[in-house]
């Protein structure tokens, strides 16, 4: 197979399935199961195999020319690899736990059609090579998410649909201007290692602080940064699977990536702190960690409470783009994935209570440790994990960022880092000291799936979290092993920074 | 000679509708019909070879019967022609083969039977009355296509025959009859000055007397109010919104266009000398409240159909911002807001097709037209639901499609020549139109009730799906439209 | 003055009286005579500009025939419309406009 049609495979992989689907009748869920899966393994091996070439240096890159100067590239350089291997293996999982979810409930071929084209959009956003091409799938994801928020259709699900359409269109529109802008300026920017806009003239310094002003907004507003953030508890009406695809993998996670590359690739983390951009930055993502973990306190569901918790977490990645130096790189890089697989667990989580025992609020889960030992057990390691403590992945990420903000001579994020560390502990301790320590009074609110045969829930509910929490512990685990994310991030940063300072 | 003059496409560009339309008059509409979708797919593959030929070789000139003018008429095909003249077939030959599903359904529920006996006739006059408008090279020649099309529009407005439709139709004549006359009295002014009517011979001539300016402003005028800009708009909602929903398909993506097309021609062509900035900004301004007018109406209606009109009031503005966008700004910006406005023209024209086929079938299984209450209709109709969609996706302005494309172009235009302002419409303008189209889509996600819808022919929904597609493929394959464009 | 300046002068007021006749009567028939009038007026122009020192010009000649064969055409399909409107609603204005016996 051409090089060329590896990442075009990879986007496919999941968007013919995801045609499909479409067009299956209601009641065909093993052949639906089957695309679906096959979809994702097929997916899996590409990425395998791009994996393999990216680190023996080999290029990978589709074009396509939309109009002159307007092209369509899909690259898969080291960092689009990172996110492409994150997404492919979670929705892997996703998939697994959605169609144990969805068992039974209607609309499901609507719904996996659209799941399907979510990840299409996630692995072209992951793989886009310079802005239009990412600004197009961009816009993709708003428009299949859209489904999947409102798929209840009750009125609260249609309220989260029209505040998140506002949102994520208003902020797509800023990222269109952005853009366009950009490409008046400096011709068409391809996403580089070391960015590109260094050498413009100097007096468009002023018109490009503009611009990296409006990339930053549009994309904020996916990345649920304060004050761009309303949408996120809102759309928290959507079915777990969604909830946890959307934090994990898709929505949030492509906001912030979108923040790395223009930091990195378009303008350059040199140049963008020579502009005075990443200071400000800093001081927005700080804002964010802070109020998303203050806010995240006083929630009673426990679904918006880790909604909030996924505000404060994201900007994490924000946070080490904005710390002048390979360490804060590292650290944001690396927490892109981390942060993905604790939080895809605690989502699963939430889910499996709310599936089983119909639990929502963080008040109801006394007990619940010894009635769903697995799914709790899971549940507190992600905890530990986001709260950063050693050996698991979320602390891998705090180190690096920590050292990241000595090094780039902001000690003040040290005070935030810590800060935050300790409200992850005040929001997550309580619900963890429920689970295993607070005596089951009265029956459950609902208890839909029955114990039996010592599995406590459906299974497939439970080996998609149990996976990822192990996902959390080894990759914290073995952060220094070769092929890790660390491993991976370390390579990223490398190519970013053109005096390489181990 | 006698050979090569058969295989010329311009000709039969006009002839052939002309002569199906009149077949389709004598066999009814049964084989009419059959006769216009194949005289179609011809048309389709002659505009397909002409564009490819001018591409190719460069503009192109054909004397009707031998004789060059000024005795005889003369047809231009240059880049802008051969475009608009695919355009025309892209839309109408997937609308000919909805309209054939369509009359057979709505037959079958007896409500007016008639309609479909005059739809091919009059399709085939509109559709030639088009050509000869793309490829007219004189004043007046574009005169009697402006009219002939008018007429045709008209009758196919009121083929319902219902009291609306009749109405509208009506309304529709009069405001049409009016433009068309502005614009003659524009040509009689600009011939008693020059003695001719011949565009080539008059690009030369023309300079700033009182008198051509005069022609200037009521040829203009009249083509706005043929193009339904704001606030000459009252016509339009009505008659596209009324009208059988083949018909509104061609009205919505053709005929509104044609009459822009020309104020393009003679804006950038003979009134180059005349033009000036102010008239573009007013112009440009208009075009730019119509896109806030027309997309608040939108919100606005309770019908389906009429939401989709006032759609249409709302996209024709986007096409009046390449009169500040191009007059005398630079090379790069001109051309970028010149390939805007056209690829605009036929990305609306294949969405909005697709748009008011897709509107038409759900309202053929509704039994009625109301935005309310299309939950059942979407579980059962997905693929005109989808369509609906996709279309709205081109409406929007979202990539991959050519709407998005179009306003691209206009976009850096409007950065190239700092005119920020324009750009801020092309923002606002995407944002109120995914309200509009979401306001129907998220319909879709209600709660289904007792579903009382009938099915429609499936020919309807892949009419409605091909058209739709065309609008996003467009977006990805851009490049050949556009370089047609640049030449001549 | 010239004849043909005139006849051109008479033309634009027969034009600006259609005009003036088309958007302020409602009655249909009116405005379709009112349309008659702005046609002739720009057939007036036409013929009145296009004459040279006396000589009447045959290219305005034929577009003159041609534009009064459009003018009939349009005028029959609006009538057709009016009596079809006639049928349906008893009234002869577009709704909206004022209603029956404005003169």
């Amino acid at each position: 197979m051409p090089d060329g049609l590896l990442p075009l495979g990879v986007v496919l992989s999941s968007f013919v399935p995801g045609l499909a689907i479409f067009f299956l009748a209601e009641a065909r869920h093993r052949l639906r199961s089957a695309l679906n899966l096959a979809g994702a393994l097929t997916k899996l091996a590409l990425i395998g195999v791009m994996l393999w070439g990216v680190l023996h240096d080999r290029d990978y890159v589709f074009s396509h020319t939309v109009l002159p100067g307007l092209d369509l590239v899909l690259r898969a350089d080291a960092l689009a690899m990172l996110f492409v291997s994150l997404s492919a293996a979670l929705w892997f999982f996703t998939t697994l736990y959605a169609i144990g979810y969805l068992e039974g409930s209607p609309q499901r071929s609507r719904f996996f059609g659209f799941f399907s084209l979510c990840v299409t959009a996630t692995m072209g956003i992951a793989m886009a090579g310079n802005l239009f091409s990412f600004f197009l799938f961009y816009e993709l994801l708003t428009l299949a998410t859209y489904p999947l928020v409102v798929h209840r259709g009750t009125e609260a699900a249609l309220r989260a649909g029209r505040i998140y359409l506002a949102y994520t269109l208003g902020g797509g529109a800023l990222l269109l201007v952005g853009t366009a802008w950009l490409y008046a300026l400096a011709g068409q920017v391809d996403f580089v290692a070391g960015g590109s806009l260094a050498g413009l003239p100097e007096e468009a310094a002023g018109r490009l602080r503009l611009v990296f002003l409006l990339l930053v907004a549009g994309l904020g507003v996916k990345a649920a940064l304060v004050p761009l953030h309303g949408w996120l508890p809102v759309a928290m009406v959507a079915p777990a699977p969604v909830s946890a695809l959307l934090h994990a993998v898709a929505v949030v996670k492509a906001g912030a990536f979108g923040i790395v590359r223009v930091v990195y690739e378009v303008y350059g983390v040199e140049f963008a702190q020579s502009l005075g951009l990443l200071v400000p930055l800093a001081a927005a993502a700080a804002l964010t960690i802070v109020w998303g973990s203050l806010r995240a306190l006083y929630q009673d569901d426990l679904k918006r409470r880790l909604a909030y918790s996924t505000v404060s977490q994201v900007a994490y990645i924000a946070l080490g783009a904005a710390l002048f130096g390979p360490v804060g790189t590292i650290g944001g890089v690396v927490h892109l994935v981390h942060q993905g697989v604790m939080k895809i667990t605690l989502f699963f989580c939430a889910g499996n209570y709310a599936e089983t025992l119909g639990v929502h609020r963080v008040d109801e889960l006394d007990g619940a440790g010894r009635r769903m030992p697995a799914t709790s057990v899971a549940f507190t390691v992600a905890a530990f994990g986001m709260i950063g403590l050693p050996p698991l992945a979320g602390f891998v990420s705090k180190w690096y960022l920590g050292l990241g903000a000595l090094e780039a001579q902001m000690p003040w994020v040290l005070a935030v880092l810590a800060a935050s560390s300790l409200l992850n502990a005040a929001y997550f301790l309580p619900v963890v000291h429920r689970l295993w320590f607070r005596p089951r009074a009265g029956p459950w609110p609902q208890e839909h799936i029955r114990a039996r045969g010592g599995w406590e829930t459906s299974r497939l509910l439970l080996v998609p979290p149990l996976a990822t929490a192990a996902a959390t512990l080894g990759f914290g685990l073995f952060a220094a092993g070769s092929a890790s994310p660390l491993d991976w991030a370390k390579l990223v940063a490398a190519r970013e920074y053109l005096q390489w300072v181990p | 000679m006698a050979t090569t003059e058969l295989a010329d496409p311009i000709p039969w560009l006009v002839l052939l509708p002309l002569a199906w339309a009149t077949a389709a008059f004598v066999l009814g509409p049964g084989r009419g019909g059959r006769l216009a979708v194949a005289g179609l797919a011809v048309q389709a593959a002659l505009a397909l070879a002409l564009a490819a030929e001018v591409l190719e070789a460069g503009p192109r000139r054909y004397a009707v019967g031998g004789w060059a003018a000024p005795l005889g008429i003369e047809l231009l095909a240059d880049g802008l022609a051969a475009f608009m003249l695919a355009t025309t077939a892209a839309v109408a030959l997937p609308v000919a083969v909805y309209a054939r599903g369509y009359f057979r359904a709505v037959s079958r529920s007896d409500a007016h039977p008639k309609g479909a006996t005059w739809f091919w006739p009059l399709t085939g006059y509109l559709v030639a009355a088009l050509d000869v408008l793309f490829l007219a090279a004189d004043l007046f020649n574009l005169y009697v296509g402006l009219e002939l099309l008018g007429l045709a529009a008209v009758g196919l407005t009121a083929l319902t025959g219902e009291r609306a439709a009749v109405a509208a139709a009506l309304r529709y004549l009069l405001a049409s009859l009016l433009g068309s006359g502005a614009y003659l009295m524009g040509v009689a002014l600009v011939y008693g000055a020059y003695g001719t009517v011949s565009l080539a011979t008059l690009a030369p001539l023309i300079e700033p007397l009182p008198a051509v300016a005069l022609a200037a402003g009521l040829m203009a005028a009249g083509l706005a109010l043929k193009t339904a800009l704001f606030p000459l708009h009252f016509w339009l909602p009505p008659a596209h919104g009324g009208a059988a929903s083949p018909v509104s398909a061609l009205l919505s993506a053709l005929v509104v266009k044609a009459s822009f097309y020309l104020l393009l021609r003679l804006w950038f062509g003979i009134y180059a000398p005349l033009t000036t900035a102010a008239a573009a900004q007013l112009l440009g301004a208009l075009g730019a409240a119509a896109v806030v007018w027309g997309s608040v109406q939108a919100l606005r209606q309770e019908r389906l159909k009429m939401l989709v009109a006032y759609s249409t009031v709302a996209q024709l503005g986007y096409l009046f911002l390449v009169f500040p966008l191009a007059t005398g700004t630079g090379p790069a910006a001109a051309a970028a807001a010149w390939g805007g406005a056209l690829l605009q023209v036929l990305a609306h024209g294949l969405a909005k097709a697709a748009m008011f086929a897709a509107a038409g079938a759900m309202v053929l299984a509704a039994g009625r037209d109301a935005v309310a209450g299309l939950g059942g209709v979407g579980a059962r109709l997905p693929l005109s639901l989808f369509a609906f969609a996709l279309a709205g996706v081109t409406l929007m302005g979202l990539p991959p499609s050519g709407g998005f494309t179009a306003k691209w172009l206009l976009l850096r235009a409007a950065l190239a020549s700092g005119q920020w302002w324009w750009a801020a419409v092309l923002v606002v303008g995407g944002l109120l139109a995914a309200a509009y189209v979401f306001r129907v889509l998220r319909q879709a996600f209600l709660p289904v009730e007792a579903a009382s819808t009938g099915g429609v022919p499936r020919s309807l929904e892949f009419a409605a799906l091909a058209l739709a597609l065309g609008g996003v493929l467009l977006g990805l394959f851009g490049e050949r439209p556009l370089a047609l464009l640049g030449v001549g | 003055m010239s004849a043909g300046l005139f006849y051109a002068l008479t033309g634009g007021l027969l034009f600006a009286l259609g005009l003036a006749g088309l958007i302020l009567r409602a009655h249909v028939l009116r405005k379709l005579l009112a349309f008659n009038i702005l046609g002739s007026g720009a057939f007036l122009v036409l013929v009145g500009l296009g004459g040279r020192d006396g000589t009447p010009d045959p290219v305005t000649q034929a577009m003159v025939l041609t534009g009064i064969v459009v003018a009939v055409a349009a005028t029959a399909l609006g009538l057709a419309l009016a009596r079809r409107l006639l049928e349906l609603t008893g009234d002869m204005a577009l709704p909206g406009e004022a209603p029956h016996g404005d003169d």
